[in-house]
């Protein structure tokens, strides 16, 4: 049977009272490719933070491999919105990409030669390596999307938790980042992934959790992803 | 030669000079963070309420003594932007207006405490003015021994956090995914901040203060891609502005340090925004000419071609 890696139960997130998420339940297999989908201000992006331990919630309980994330933190990746950071910052490609090997240096590391081997690597297999030594201030947004998704993949980890990836990203980014996703899916991790656009809901993932405040369906997306359960997800809410 | 002599024996001078050096340092390593977290008006807001801490401290102790006033400071600065964060926390206020608002209601409350003081007699010998524009000649050998070991603490804990402060400025939700303790390495850099703030009151003034954290970081990232280059040539302007500040005063009657400092300052940070390649304004004006020159050229060709 399937063996469910994250656990999420009970969990109510409320920003000053106003409930975000509601009474949310919700488990995830291990080696899936699933996607959040639901209206603009419909929880997404608070659903995945607050799994992350980035949002405090009013009540429940998130669980991964039966542990708290700060117990399994080293297998789980996360790659934001690309919105949310500054790219005027003065770093580069590289040095972006090196973040994701942080977490594993630990306290006061300095990177060491396997780190810095490991980054090139990533920033390989995103297609990046010739902008590797490139000003964060002179990528395109597709660019700046495969750098993120490079400090994840060298995060390596289990599960990879991505906001939006495909936001304002050219056709041909977005195929590389789906490619890359299937590949990481293959390789029995698990991905979750806040994604917009219904269409391609089918075409790249085989799980699905359809959210508006509350869940009104998770599964694969040949059963849950039907035209009553997304009427229902996208009716708004007053 | 021996005038020359004179000057590098001076002993006031050397004080002086060395003490807004070290100012400048620090000022221009934490700027670069406080700029780049998009909080430069941090310096701004605990600076001017540091101004009711100094009088207080008068009101109750009667003191003189330079260290109990900036024990003051301190206070009501690390008062001031708790009460920041608290406002920005629990209401819907944005950050930069809970900050406007909290940095006149201390300054305020200062400055009438400070006219009431003015009015008590032998009051004036206190000296209170000095923390508004600053000034620098009244810095002692002892001042300048603490301001170097608060210099050697903040260049130590940089470059001892480089990895963990630089997570921080450029994306700390991701940081705190990472399991980095981020609020407190906010509290951490925030707490440098206030103290080297603090510090510096005697130097340049509560008014001035908010200029030396902004203006050398500014100028710093005109120059440079590179986080710890900028960090460099910030401190590398905070310090030259501090000699330089200093030597003018000195030369010249009746020139006071704090704001010579801060207009040599001001002076690099106009040059960076104009001159600098590839950021400052100049060369983008010639970029975008030589552009235009191109495309028109190119359509010409076009046309030609039919």
């Amino acid at each position: 049977m399937e063996d469910y890696i994250i656990k999420v139960e009970d969990l109510t997130v409320a920003y000053e009272k106003k409930p975000v998420l509601w009474d949310i339940d919700l488990e995830i297999p291990s080696g899936t490719l699933m996607a959040i989908v639901g209206p603009n201000g419909a929880g997404k992006s608070t659903l995945i933070k607050t799994m992350l331990n980035l949002i405090k919630p009013v009540a429940g309980r998130i669980s991964f491999w039966g542990n708290p994330y700060e117990k399994e933190l080293k297998r789980i990746a996360y790659v934001p919105q690309r919105g949310s950071v500054d790219w005027d910052f003065p770093t580069n490609v590289f040095d972006v990409v090196m973040m994701g090997r942080y977490g594993n240096l630990g306290w006061f590391k300095r990177p060491e030669k396997i780190d810095k081997e490991l980054t090139m690597e990533a920033i390989e297999k995103v297609g990046m390596t010739e902008f590797a030594k490139r000003q964060i201030s002179q990528l395109s947004g597709g660019q700046q999307q495969r750098v993120f998704l490079a400090r994840a993949l060298v995060q390596d980890a289990e599960i990879y938790f991505m906001d939006e990836p495909f936001q304002g990203v050219d056709a041909k980014t977005e195929e590389a980042i789906i490619g890359l996703l299937k590949d990481l899916r293959s390789n029995g991790k698990t991905v979750v992934v806040v994604h917009h656009d219904l269409q391609t809901v089918p075409k790249y993932f085989d799980w699905v959790t359809l959210l508006n405040m509350q869940i009104l369906g998770v599964g694969p997306v040949e059963d849950v992803f039907t035209d009553e359960n997304i009427r229902k997800t996208y009716i708004t809410r007053n | 030669m021996n005038f020359l002599y004179d000057i590098l024996l001076d002993h006031t001078l050397i004080t002086v000079g060395l003490g807004s050096a070290i100012f400048g340092i620090i000022s221009g390593v934490l700027g670069t963070y406080a700029v780049l977290r998009k909080q430069s008006l941090i310096g701004d807001a605990v600076s001017h309420a540091a101004l009711p801490g100094i009088c207080i401290i008068f009101l109750i102790t009667g003191t003189k003594e330079t260290s109990l006033f900036l024990i003051g400071a301190l206070i009501s600065g690390i008062i001031a932007s708790s009460v920041i964060m608290y406002i920005t926390n629990v209401s819907k206020i944005k950050y930069d207006s809970s900050l406007g608002m909290v940095l006149s209601v201390f300054f305020g409350l200062g400055l009438v405490l400070l006219t009431y003081i003015q009015k008590i007699p032998n009051a004036n010998q206190a000296g209170l003015e000095r923390f508004l524009f600053g000034q620098a000649s009244t810095l002692l050998k002892f001042d300048v021994k603490i301001m170097a070991i608060v210099g050697l603490l903040v260049v130590f804990i940089t470059s001892l956090l480089w990895k963990e402060f630089k997570l921080l400025c450029f994306n700390s939700e991701f940081g705190a995914s990472l399991g980095f303790p981020i609020k407190k390495l906010d509290f951490l850099l925030t707490g440098l901040l206030v103290v080297s703030i603090v510090m510096g009151l005697q130097t340049v003034g509560v008014i001035l203060m908010s200029s030396m954290i902004i203006a050398p970081a500014v100028a710093a990232r005109q120059w440079t891609d590179k986080l710890w280059l900028m960090m460099i040539l910030s401190a590398l302007f905070g310090s030259i502005s501090g000699i330089t500040g200093t030597l003018i005063s000195f030369f010249v009657p009746k020139m006071p340090t704090g704001p010579i400092i801060v207009v040599v300052m001001s002076a690099i940070t106009f040059i960076s925004i104009l001159f600098a390649p590839n950021r400052g304004t100049i060369w983008k004006i010639i970029r975008d000419r030589k552009n235009e020159e191109n495309i028109n050229n190119y359509v010409l060709l076009a046309e030609d071609r039919k």
